[in-house]
């Protein structure tokens, strides 16, 4: 949106939003979306909240995303832990979590058990590991599809810290709570000066 | 495993904590998981967890439910439970009283500067996940060959991830990795 724009509740220039859901609209919703998403279920969630059900607006969502995606842990489950709460309180968090995690979990429960009687058995190690190479390169297609946006705005100070996070964990294998612990505040420390002296 | 104390707890503790440590969403944290899965407790093998990896990604639900499956290698239905809940719990808990916080006060900028200063750790973090898998699971030229074509085709063409795992796992029966 163009920044001299009016906010977009006077313009509202999409299409009505719907009633706020009920607890087990909630639940049912994010299990839908949940079981849908083979291999993410950010895309799911997107088309279930925004184009399906019309909850929120698209720029609603995206500042939800957000604030999820900088938060720690699995962004999907904070988005619906914060995206329940928003409109059911703490119980309407515990149902979208609850459909989010619940079926999906049940699944790979039962998988596990499989994999626990089964996985010796020759015909599946050979799937499995013929499956484990394609999802790596896919996670690693991945990195470059994020990586992109740094490469285009010739983020050099970005592709540093993205560099120097890679070996700390990738080549040295450092515990992850210690390298957080230096990576974070360096590089809002350097985010931020960088930032004030292009505002300058 | 670890024959002193309950592994239940040893489950509880270290997926809590990484809960809170997972900048970048669960698949930045898997180099923090086989860390601690295969070198650190020895839950399981290299092998295995690379198994754990490929059914997590053809299973539906989010990312995360790879401890789903560590947890049930280690204490089998209550671990697998356990494991679950420790990791998504105690953030969903943060991101619930975070989102409050910041509907509060959303003027602030602290919160565009922190995002911006997480996004390329948490890239860098998914692509030291990228690697470690990479090196777990791409025992062979031809292993690593599919890993790569699917690594292109995935980057370059919008076709479903789902049939990149079929076709590995196609060509994983047929012998070829």
């Amino acid at each position: 949106m163009p920044p001299d724009s009016p906010p977009a509740a006077l313009a509202a220039p999409e299409l009505p939003k719907s009633a706020p859901p009920s607890l087990i609209a909630l639940f049912v919703a994010f299990a839908k979306m949940s079981l849908a998403g083979f291999g993410g279920v950010l895309v799911w969630a997107r088309r279930g909240i925004v184009d399906q059900h019309r909850w929120m607006t698209p720029d609603e969502f995206n500042e939800t995303y957000a604030l999820c995606h900088f938060l720690p842990g699995p962004n999907v489950v904070n988005l619906s832990v914060v995206f329940g709460s928003r409109f059911r309180g703490i119980a309407g968090g515990i149902a979208a979590f609850a459909g989010l995690l619940g079926p999906p979990t049940l699944i790979v429960t039962i998988l596990a058990a499989l994999y626990a009687h089964f996985g010796e058995i020759d015909a599946l190690r050979r799937i499995l590991a013929g499956v484990s190479c394609a999802a790596v390169g896919l996670l690693i297609s991945a990195v470059f599809r994020m990586m992109m946006p740094l490469i285009k705005r010739r983020d050099l100070v970005g592709l540093v810290v993205l560099a120097a996070v890679f070996t700390a964990i990738g080549l040295a294998r450092l515990p992850l709570p210690a390298v957080l612990l230096v990576a974070i505040p360096l590089s809002i420390a350097i985010t931020f000066v960088t930032r004030r002296r292009a505002a300058a | 495993m670890n024959s002193e104390g309950n592994p239940i707890w040893t489950l509880a503790w270290t997926f809590g904590l990484m809960s809170l440590f997972a900048v970048g969403g669960a698949n930045a944290a898997i180099p923090e998981m086989h860390r601690v899965a295969v070198d650190v407790q020895h839950w399981m093998t290299d092998k295995q967890f690379a198994d754990v990896f490929a059914i997590s990604q053809m299973s539906p639900g989010p990312n995360v439910l790879i401890v789903t499956l560590i947890g049930y290698s280690v204490a089998g239905l209550a671990g697998a439970l356990v494991a679950t809940l420790a990791m998504c719990v105690p953030t969903a808990v943060l991101a619930y009283f975070v989102s409050r916080l910041l509907t509060r006060s959303s003027h602030s900028r602290w919160p565009a500067i922190i995002q911006a200063a997480l996004v390329p750790l948490s890239i860098g973090l998914m692509g030291a996940s990228g690697l470690i898998l990479a090196l777990t699971s791409d025992r062979t030229w031809a292993a690593a060959l599919v890993t790569a074509v699917a690594a292109v085709l995935a980057f370059a063409t919008r076709l479903n991830p789902l049939w990149l795992l079929l076709a590995g796992g196609c060509l994983g029966f047929a012998g070829v990795i």
